[in-house]
This record gives structure tokens, C-alpha cells and sequence, in this order.
């Protein structure tokens, strides 16, 4: 993904979700569509947070489940749950969410650099974080969730 | 065709295409079963590519395929006799115009030296080298050049030969084709011009029902009368470029009446020949009975003509069949989406089953025409990426030819079934393999030429190649008629390399089969064609990717014969659907040998947990599919009992052990790594009935996985006994 100071408007969106009892975020332009959840194809080998693959219109796609990415507990099995398919490079996947929240209009000065983090998933996967109202929602990257989840298959 | 296609990728687009009519004229020259017409066809891909290369400056190209060109010349005018070697020099030069083509195409330099040598080659068939004003004479060719022998009429002109001056009577009739491919009439007659003394009539006879008159259809026709020094040759090289697109009739008209311009007379070409030989002779009566004769023959078609507005339909009969150059975007889209009808057809077919409905009800009946109407789309839509194996084949002969000359061998490959037609991407995928084994046939296969003399053989050898369908399958043979393999050196080499136990006594079939093994090369010397030690394993795995098998058979004295077994397609596969820990997956076809539910005795367990099959009276190992993929089984599902033995390229046979085998049916594959990557023992994936994704299961891979595994327990064991040991 790009860093967020290349972007050429000031303002920039950001759909915001929730999952593990967080909210998190992605830029607008990454996401392709939002789905409701359906039983995947689980993949063998593969790490915690890839739960398998589901079809879109005949192509394959990965399923993440964001909440393990960031050493979250799984997601539980609900109705409700929606996939928020966005693409990277060409890569097509989804993530697997408790719910979309809102779509956020920040400008760009809004972002702040992530702290210094413990947990070396977490650092690597988000690059930042805005404030909301009272609380705060993180800027995922989505490409380091992807080959993150792609390093530990092998 | 997209308009970002320039003129330029036309033409090498083209050229490729007049290279492979080279190509197979040449082979039927080598073959000696070609005529006159052959020897033409060659001589004008050649002077095409000649005439494009020259709208593009192509100097190199140009010079070279002039000379090449002056040899045909003189080839297809008799003045050169076809001997052995010269045959041999077209084809080398042959392959050197397409280098030359090749380099052109990507902007490359060409060597030089090469052109030269193969220029001298040229030169030496010609006895003399052609004066350098020959050269510059033709250098201002243009792109009006020549045809021959529409009309043979041999006999007359050379009888006329001393003559000063002959007269030419021309019917040219223009067919709308003609004006679309950016022909004129008036230059055409303009060349005639230039040869001799011309007067033209003009044919307004099919102007005159005005009521039906379409304009895209051209009404005139010419009758010109050329009196020339030139001879008939001349003539038909001002035609060649509209050879098929007019109806073109030439006759020497010194003392024979003067053919009328109806069309009962010569139009169609078939009938060409007939009145030619009217012509060609002298006196009216004659042409009379002849007139009669063809117009009882073609009042058919006249008929036909005077109905229709125009003669497009006669053109269209002539020429190769049309087709079309589709960008290959738009065909892999076509597959795509029927890929997804197929998926949704048989989603909409399950619905309906789930209904119970009666067997009589409309909408089943419906569902089944959709059904068969779905998989004839799908067939129709494969055939459009299915190509013929033919220029794959043809390129083959030259690697022959090479392999050949630097081994100093003598070769020559014959080629059957080259109308197979297979998957573009697997014709493509397989030029490589096959390249490799052609070589080795020549370099491993035959003997040398004295050794061949002494066996009481052809000192020529010869490899067969040929393509066929089998249920499903192309099979393509690569045969040679050599010495067979040396078994005994192989065993001994394997051994040699410790790719087998020293103890070991493999059949016939099994040393063969070492051969394949990585890093395995007979050749005691490491010559430039083949024996680098990447051998036929390399060959064995582009033939697995492409979902194929490679074997070898070989019989002393009488030569070796490897057959690949090929998809035919690479989009969809014959599976077996099988469930595992609960999953649905899918088994190809090709690499089951038979299904098997064991009864009681059939396994034995070994140590904890490893398990062997008994069948035929031999151990097999078995693999738990859900094991090996990591899977667990859920409880509640009963122990899998369904055994499927499989032939794996490394560790043989080998028994999967599913939880139940469903059924056979054909999928759509899907691959997994445009968005995820590669998985272990899975090799793509593929949509349901139900919209559900099934994985498609690599049993190699699974089979190889268990293996490893278990090498790993046992080394670790070893490793704790030699601990305890240590402590003891």
C-alpha cells in the first residue's frame, strides 16, 4: 500500500470496521465490495488467520479472519459476520469482520504514526492510527497482512 | 483485431505463417512427393516475406530472401534440378530465414558471418553467383510480383519461343475482394502496359439488370489484348498479388478466334484448364464442342450466378477457409465466463433435483436442454484455444536437422497425425519437452552411421513423431529406430550415482524408468546437443504440469519409443469427487488406477501407526489423505474406509485413503495462486454445483509429503538410538 503522505487529495476515506472488539480501518480505494459471510473452504497447511477460500464469481479467494491476524481471538461463527473483499497488487481477498462500521473522511494530517508496539504482527500490519470521536480505529496495511499470512504457508 | 496491432506485428504475424507453409513445402520437396504447385507455394512465401521485410527495411532479410528466392526461381523453372544437396541447402536456408524473421522481430543484430555462409550455400546450388545487377534489378521489386501456372500452357510458348512478338488475350474480371484488398485494375493494366502494346475492352454485360444492381459488387471486366516480347511468365507476375481475387483467364490469341467475354466461357476455377486447352489449340470447331461440353458442366453454377448478385460464394470455395485473429484476452474471458455458466447450470440443475419434482415436468426437461446446451457452448468454446500440433511438428524437423549435423549423424523424422489439435497453451508448453526429446532421440537414439551399416540397417535413421487422441488424451509418440537402450550402462550409472540400492533388480521397465530420474545422463561425453545431466526429468516435470504423463519403452536392437499423454485442455479436468475429513475434494482422473475398499486382512499396520495394503500379493503404503493436508477429522464422521491406488512418479504406487468416493465428473479448474499462493498436495481449486469450492488434490505431492514424514521419523529414531547408545 502506499504510504499515506503520497496520496494527492488532502482528505482521504476510510472504511471502518469492527472485529475482536476493535475498530479498524482500510482506505476506501482497496475495497471492492462488501458480502455477507458463507461457509469457506478451509486450506490445508495454512496459517491460524487464513480460515480458507470462497468463491466470488468463480474466483478463488482467500478468507482472513482479522481478529487472529492480530492475535485477536477468532471471530465468532455469526450470521451477521460480513467479508470485506479488497484488492492488493492485483491479490484479491476477503476479511472476515463483526460488522462495517462507517465510512471515514479524515484529512490526511489526521493520521498518526503508529507508536512503537510490542507485538511485531501488529507494528508490521497497521500504519497508523486516527482518532474517532472518543476512541480510535487502526490503518491496516493491507499488503502485510496478505504476505504475512502467505510467508507462514510457505 | 484490435487496432493497436500495427502494421508492422501483421507482418511478423504473417511471416510466421508463410514460414510454416515453407516449411511444409519443403518437407514435401524433401519427401519428393511434391509437384509444380509445391515448388511455387514455397517459392511465394518466400518472395512474400521478401516483399514485407521491404516495406519495413528490413535489409538483412531482404537480401537474404532474394537470393533465396533466385534459387526457387530457378527450381520451379527447371533450369535447377532438386539433388540431394540442394535440398539440403533450402532447408538450412529455410531455418536461417527464420532466424532471420526472428531477429527482425526483436530488433536484433543479425550474425552476419551466418548469412554469408548460407548465402554461399545459394550461391554454390546456382552454379554462379548471380550478377550484381541481377541483384539490383530485382532490388526495386515492389509489391506486384507473380504468380504462376494458373494455366499451363507450356506447349505453346515454348513453341512460340522464336517468335518476336505474341499476342495475349487477357479476360480479368475483378472480384469485389479484390478492391477490398486495395487492388487497382487500372495499374494492374498499367504493368500489362509496360510489357507490350495493350488494348482494352470493357465488359459492361453485367451492368445491364440495373433493378438488382448492388454496388459492393464490381460488374466490369476487362478483355485486353497485349501483343509482347515478354514471356507468358511476365505476364502472370503482374497477377500474382490478385491471384484468386478475379476471375483471370490468359490465352495466346495469335491465330485463334477471339474468346467473347460471356460468362458460359471460362469463369469458374475449376474449369479454368478446359478452355485453356481450347485456346491453346487452333481452329473454331473445336472451341465449339468444347463450349457445349463446359456449358453442360457449369450451366449449374451459371444458373447459380445469374440468381445471385455476385460470385463471392466461388472466391470463398477457393482460398484456405477463412478465420479470424482474436486477441487472446477475449478467448480466455469467453472460457471464463463459460466456466461459470457450466457452474451455475449444474447449481440451478441441483436446485431443481432438490424440488422432486416429476421427471415429466417442464421445467426438469428444460433444465436438461440447458444442460447439453451449456456443454456444447463449452465444447465449442475449447475448440477455439485448440490448435493443431502441426507447426509444433514442423519445427521439429529442424531440430532433427541440427541434431543431426553436429552429431554427424544421418536423420531424417517423419511426422503423422500433425491435424491434432490440442490446447494453445499445452502446443506451447510442450515445444520445449519435445525439443529435448528429438535431440536426445537423435543424439542418445541412433547409432552412427557406420554402426547402423554394420547392423544391417538404413544408415539413415529415422524418428517418428505422431500425435492421436485417445479417450480424452493426446498421446504423442517419439520413436527412433536405434539401438534400443543399454540397460545394463543405465543400471550401472544409477548405481554408479546411488539413485538405486546396489542390491536392488529392477525389471525392464523399472531401469528404464531411472532414466528420468533428476540428474540422470548415459552419455559418457557432455556433447552440445543433450547430456548436460538436465535430462528427461526435466522433460517428466513440464509434462506433469501440464497434468500429463511421460513413459519410455525401448526394445533392443529395434529402438526407443517415449509417449507423453496429454489433456487436451488445460481449463477443465476428469475428476473423482471424493470427500475427506469432511471436505469435498476432487482426485484427477489420470492418476487413479483403481478404487478399493479393503476387507478385513487387506491392512496391516506397521509400528504405530503406518499402514500397508495388501493387494495382488504386494504391500502398498497407504496414506490418510486428511493426515497428510494437516486436517482434522471431526469426531463424529466414521473412520474412512475407501482406499484409492494411485500411480505416483516417485514412490510408485501408493493407496489414498478418502472417507468416500461420490463420483466422476468433469471440473473447471481454478487456480489457487492468483490470490493466495501455493499449497502442499493441493494443485488448484474448483467451484461445486453448490457455489461451494472443492480443492483438487495433487497425490504426488501428498504421497511425497507422507514419505518425507516418514524418512524424518526414522532418521530421528536413529538419532535417539544412537544417543542411547552413546549413553549406554
Amino acid at each position: 500500500m502506499q504510504s499515506p503522505e503520497s496520496h494527492v487529495p488532502s482528505e482521504v476515506e476510510f472504511v471502518t470496521f469492527f472485529t475482536g472488539g476493535q475498530s479498524f480501518s482500510i482506505d476506501i480505494t482497496q475495497v471492492r465490495e462488501i458480502r455477507r459471510w458463507s461457509a469457506v473452504t478451509p486450506l490445508p497447511h495454512a496459517p491460524a488467520e487464513v480460515l480458507g477460500v470462497m468463491n466470488l464469481r468463480g474466483s478463488v479467494i482467500p478468507i482472513f479472519d482479522l481478529a487472529v491476524r492480530f492475535g485477536l481471538n477468532r471471530t465468532p461463527d455469526n450470521a451477521r459476520n460480513v467479508v470485506v473483499i479488497a484488492a492488493h497488487d492485483n491479490q484479491t481477498v476477503g476479511l472476515l469482520v463483526e460488522s462495517v462500521s462507517e465510512i471515514l473522511s479524515v484529512s490526511r494530517d489526521r493520521i498518526q504514526e503508529t507508536p512503537d508496539l510490542r507485538s511485531d504482527n501488529s507494528r508490521q500490519s497497521i500504519i497508523g492510527v486516527i482518532t474517532v470521536d472518543e476512541g480510535m480505529t487502526r490503518v491496516i496495511d493491507l499488503g502485510a497482512v496478505i504476505t504475512t499470512g502467505k510467508r507462514t504457508v510457505q | 483485431m484490435s487496432a493497436q496491432i500495427s502494421i508492422r506485428d501483421m507482418f511478423f504475424e504473417e511471416s510466421e505463417e508463410l514460414l510454416e507453409a515453407l516449411a511444409e513445402g519443403l518437407a514435401l520437396m524433401s519427401s519428393g512427393s511434391h509437384n509444380d504447385e509445391t515448388v511455387n507455394a514455397v517459392f511465394r512465401a518466400v518472395h512474400s516475406i521478401k516483399g514485407g521485410a521491404g516495406a519495413f527495411k528490413l535489409a538483412a532479410l531482404v537480401g537474404f530472401a532474394h537470393r533465396f528466392e533466385t534459387v526457387l526461381d530457378e527450381l520451379r523453372s527447371h533450369r535447377l534440378d532438386l539433388e540431394p544437396e540442394v535440398m539440403h541447402t533450402l532447408q538450412r536456408s529455410a531455418d536461417h530465414l527464420t532466424d532471420l524473421v526472428e531477429d527482425a522481430r526483436n530488433g536484433d543484430d543479425t550474425d552476419t558471418g551466418q548469412t554469408a555462409e548460407f548465402l554461399a550455400a545459394l550461391d554454390a546450388c546456382l552454379g554462379s553467383p548471380p550478377s550484381a545487377e541481377a541483384a539490383d534489378d530485382d532490388a526495386g521489386f515492389a509489391f506486384a510480383a507473380i504468380s504462376m501456372d494458373l494455366l499451363d500452357l507450356d506447349g505453346p510458348t515454348d513453341s512460340d519461343v522464336g517468335a518476336p512478338e505474341q499476342n495475349f488475350t487477357i479476360l480479368f474480371r475483378p472480384h469485389s475482394a479484390l478492391f477490398t484488398n486495395g487492388h487497382d485494375p487500372a495499374l494492374l493494366i498499367a504493368a500489362l502496359a509496360d510489357l507490350g502494346t495493350v488494348t482494352t475492352e470493357l465488359d459492361l454485360s453485367r451492368l445491364r439488370d440495373v433493378s438488382s444492381f448492388d454496388p459492393t459488387e464490381p460488374k466490369l471486366g476487362w478483355m485486353i489484348r497485349l501483343s509482347t516480347l515478354a514471356e507468358r511468365a511476365a505476364i502472370d507476375e503482374v497477377f500474382e498479388f490478385v491471384e484468386g481475387l478475379c476471375d483471370l483467364h490468359i490465352a495466346v490469341s495469335n491465330s485463334v478466334e477471339e474468346p467473347s467475354l460471356q460468362p458460359e466461357i471460362s469463369i469458374d476455377p475449376e474449369l479454368e484448364i478446359r478452355p485453356v486447352t481450347v485456346f491453346a489449340e487452333s481452329g473454331t470447331e473445336g472451341i465449339a464442342l468444347e463450349k457445349t461440353e463446359i456449358r453442360s458442366n457449369v450451366r449449374q453454377q451459371i444458373a447459380a450466378r445469374e440468381d445471385g448478385p455476385g460470385e463471392s460464394g466461388n472466391t470463398e470455395a477457393r482460398g484456405p477457409k477463412p478465420t479470424l485473429r482474436v486477441d487472446l484476452d477475449r478467448v480466455d474471458r469467453l472460457i471464463n465466463a463459460v466456466g461459470e455458466l457450466i457452474i451455475n447450470q449444474s447449481m440451478i440443475a441441483q436446485r431443481v433435483q432438490e424440488l422432486r419434482l416429476a421427471t415429466d415436468a417442464d421445467v426438469v426437461t428444460h433444465v436438461e436442454d440447458y444442460r447439453l446446451l451449456a456443454r456444447d457452448i463449452q465444447e465449442a468454446v475449447m475448440a477455439i484455444r485448440a490448435q493443431p500440433v502441426k507447426p509444433l511438428f514442423q519445427r521439429m524437423s529442424r531440430i532433427v536437422r541440427e541434431a543431426a549435423d553436429s552429431t554427424g549423424k544421418n536423420a531424417r523424422l517423419v511426422t503423422h497425425g500433425e491435424g491434432a489439435e490440442v490446447d494453445k497453451t499445452v502446443v506451447e508448453r510442450l515445444a520445449d519437452p519435445l525439443t529435448h526429446m528429438i535431440r536426445n532421440a537423435v543424439d542418445h537414439g541412433l547409432e552412427s552411421i557406420e554402426a547402423r551399416i554394420a547392423a544391417g540397417k538404413d544408415p539413415c535413421g529415422t524418428i517418428h513423431l505422431s500425435a492421436a487422441h485417445r479417450s480424452g488424451a493426446v498421446i504423442i509418440t517419439i520413436r527412433d529406430d536405434g539401438a534400443g537402450l543399454n540397460r545394463r550402462k543405465i543400471l550401472e550409472i544409477a548405481r554408479n550415482k546411488n539413485l538405486i540400492s546396489p542390491e536392488a533388480e529392477p525389471s525392464d521397465s523399472e531401469i528404464d524408468a531411472l532414466l528420468f530420474l533428476p540428474g540422470f545422463s548415459t552419455a559418457s561425453t557432455v556433447s552440445n546437443l543433450s547430456g548436460r545431466g538436465v535430462g528427461l526429468d526435466v522433460v517428466r516435470n513440464a509434462v506433469t504440469t501440464l497434468g500429463g504423463r511421460v513413459t519410455i519403452a525401448s526394445t533392443p536392437g529395434h529402438g526407443t519409443e517415449f509417449t507423453i499423454s496429454l489433456p487436451l485442455t488445460l481449463a477443465v479436468l476428469d475428476g473423482m469427487v471424493v470427500s475427506v475429513a469432511g471436505q469435498i475434494m476432487v482426485i484427477p482422473i489420470t492418476s487413479i488406477l483403481e478404487t478399493i475398499r479393503p476387507g478385513d486382512g487387506d491392512l496391516h499396520i506397521i509400528g504405530t501407526s503406518d499402514r500397508l495394503l495388501l493387494i495382488r500379493g504386494k504391500f502398498i503404503p497407504v496414506v490418510d489423505v486428511a493426515q497428510g493436508l494437516g486436517f482434522v477429522r471431526p469426531p463424529l464422521l466414521p473412520a474412512p474406509d475407501t482406499l484409492l491406488l494411485v500411480e505416483t512418479e516417485n514412490q510408485g504406487q501408493c493407496a489414498l485413503m478418502v472417507d468416500r468416493v461420490f463420483d466422476q465428473r468433469q471440473v473447471v479448474i481454478k487456480a489457487l495462486d492468483t490470490n493466495y499462493g501455493a499449497v502442499p498436495g493441493v494443485s488448484a481449486a474448483t467451484v461445486l454445483g453448490d457455489g461451494q469450492i472443492a480443492l483438487i488434490l495433487d497425490p504426488e505431492a501428498i504421497a511425497n509429503n507422507r514419505v518425507q514424514q516418514t524418512a524424518e521419523h526414522w532418521s530421528s529414531a536413529k538419532l535417539n538410538e544412537g544417543k542411547s547408545l552413546a549413553v549406554a
